[in-house]
């Protein structure tokens, strides 16, 4: 495969330099990088996570999409609140194909919009009577719902408005649980400000509600999928693989996810994690509370996939490693055809990415197994 | 709306309650109603605005926006806070004097009995570039009209208060000294309290001395 040298590299992103005025140019230049990889940290190579100018790629979202589209937004017998004006909500509503399993309307809800539609009145005297109020009427009209998180639109942070005691009398009133989520768009730069809140909002509200609790029964096969929104249906095709080798998936983060599920996850022995930069936080957070180990995993394409099927493997027995390998078998005779009818029209191709979430670094592999040469790569967050 | 001694019109527009909402756009909203509900008409000799003693965020400095001021009055006392609002409220009318006609029509001391009252407020107020059109001295006469919710005018209109209020009235009708503020730095406000004697020369060293410590 033919592969760009460093100097070729350099002189590319000089090009893409070059038709910037002196002073963008100057910005652009920090971020755009050669791969180094014998860099550790990403700040000594490229600047990230800074406000980006309007007009140089800036589809970044705000923090309330990083909590409500991509954390929150998938558990699916949950009912989410845009709190705050209309738009916000209606205008993302079901705008991530995150698939579920459900009948919408009665047990699940991921489609649906639910907004507290801030007039002028509630900026001025609080929108919290009127929070209470709608935590109250969702409970009778979706009776079914486990629970409701309150997701934070911008005027929230404006005017302070406390959530959270709301939250905490209408949980016990309606015995469920409520989870009021601080991710005001406005906050950071990113999304990535969002997915932090909401994996913290997970800490605080929900995760510990099991510990006393053993009335869930344990194998040492337990894992869960962490950082996987079920995109199209990738978190059940990450599912089947894993149970294929004898693993049982015990939650999904939070693709098709529940709220039991969540509570449930600190009872797995290893948690395995798709998209590290949304959801390492809990990840973490679980290692040191309860000791569960994390491991990234990357199913994209055939390469990468046999490569994380034996990593993850490793971490149990011989009898999980020996179905792997039938796993890894079994799909080899579905993928070496695709691959040799494609391969010949893509060999030598060169390949941008310009994507969102963990998808610059992990859908190389599967670029490079259809012969094509991936020369750069870039987040969109 | 309730119409009161002298046939003063009152609008109260209320608020929220301590600590919840967003006062600040409670005075857009506020302002933005009666001029939606026509409550300007062509009757009204003059329209006063009394809002929060200083310009903490954007909906503060609503009227003094857009036109809906012309003159600005602002009461002040020669308390340092005091007169570090109105410096802030001067500051405000400087950034929309050039996109509107506001102007700052002078300061009124509002006395609290501190020391050289008149004389700081006056040169506060020539340094801001306007004149102190008042002193109103401080009297109790206002507190007993305040508890009969009557005005110092209708409550004893032979009171000395009611004629310094009068008088007051009067300078305000025939003011004609319109200014843009020049409003001051931190150290020149520091500055006129020195020398009036309220600070004493600057000393770093007495800064966070209580008053024992420093005896």
């Amino acid at each position: 495969m033919a592969t760009m040298n460093r100097e070729e590299t350099e002189a590319l992103i000089q090009e893409v330099l070059e038709i910037y005025p002196e002073k963008a140019k100057k910005d652009r230049a920090k971020h755009l990088a050669a791969n180094d990889t014998s860099l550790e940290k990403s700040n000594k190579c490229i600047t990230s996570n800074k406000k980006s100018l309007p007009g140089v790629m800036t589809i970044r979202g705000c923090a309330y999409a990083g909590s409500k589209g991509v954390v929150w937004g998938p558990i699916k017998d949950m009912i989410h609140i845009s709190h705050g004006p209309v738009g916000c909500g209606q205008y993302s509503r079901a705008g991530r194909r995150n698939y579920y399993v459900g009948t919408t309307g009665i047990n699940t809800y991921g489609t649906m919009n639910f907004t507290s539609d801030f007039q002028e009145k509630d900026i001025v005297f609080g929108g919290d009577k009127k929070l209470a109020k709608i935590l109250l009427e969702i409970d009778q009209l979706f009776p079914l719902n486990k629970g409701i998180t309150v997701q934070s639109e911008c005027p929230i942070g404006l005017i302070g408005d406390d959530i959270e005691a709301v939250s905490k009398k209408a949980a016990k009133e309606l015995n469920k649980t409520i989870v009021p989520v601080r991710c005001e768009g406005f906050r950071e730069v990113s999304q990535s400000l969002g997915h932090h809140i909401a994996n913290d909002a997970v800490r605080d509200w929900v995760l510990g509600r099991r510990d006393e609790n053993n009335s869930f029964e344990s194998t040492p096969y337990d894992v869960s999928i962490i950082g996987d929104y079920n995109i199209g249906g990738d978190a059940w095709a990450s599912r089947t693989l894993l149970e294929e080798m004898g693993l049982r998936v015990i939650a999904q983060w939070s693709g098709d996810g529940t709220l039991a599920e969540m509570e449930n996850t600190p009872k797995a022995k290893l948690n395995l994690l798709h998209c590290y930069r949304s959801m390492n936080y809990i990840s973490r957070h679980m290692e040191e509370k309860y000791g569960i180990p994390w491991m990234e995993y990357n199913f994209f394409g055939p390469t990468k996939i046999e490569e994380s099927l034996r990593k993850i493997a490793a971490f149990f027995d011989g009898n999980i490693q020996a179905k792997a390998e039938q796993v890894i078998k079994k799909y080899r005779a579905e993928i070496d055809p695709i691959i040799a009818k494609y391969k010949p029209r893509l060999q030598g191709k060169r390949v941008m990415l310009y994507v969102g979430g963990l998808r610059p670094r992990h859908t190389i592999g599967a670029y490079e197994d259809l012969g094509m040469e991936v020369i750069g790569a870039g987040y969109e967050f | 709306m309730s119409v009161g001694y002298g046939g003063i019109k009152c609008v109260e527009s209320g608020g929220p309650e301590p600590g919840v909402g967003c006062a600040g756009r409670g005075v857009i909203t506020a302002i933005n109603f009666l001029e939606e509900e026509g409550a300007y008409d062509e009757d009204l000799d003059f329209v006063f605005y009394d809002v929060l003693g200083d310009v903490v965020c954007g909906g503060f400095a609503m009227p003094i926006r857009e036109n809906k001021a012309q003159e600005i009055y602002i009461v002040v006392s020669g308390e340092m806070m005091a007169m570090y609002a109105a410096n802030n409220i001067s500051k405000g009318i400087v950034k929309y004097a050039n996109s509107g006609g506001v102007r700052l029509a002078g300061l009124i001391c509002n006395s609290r009995n501190t020391a050289r009252e008149d004389e700081l407020i006056e040169e506060l107020a020539r340094q801001l570039g306007t004149q102190m059109i008042h002193f109103v001295p401080r009297d109790n006469e206002v507190q007993r009209a305040e508890i009969r919710r009557m005005t110092v005018i209708e409550y004893n209109p032979k009171a000395k208060q009611a004629d310094e209020y009068r008088s007051l009235a009067r300078k305000v009708i025939e003011n004609k000294n319109f200014v843009i503020p020049t409003p001051l730095t931190m150290d020149e406000l520091e500055k006129v309290m020195m020398k009036f004697g309220i600070l004493d020369e600057e000393d770093e060293s007495i800064v966070g001395k209580t008053a024992e410590e420093l005896a």
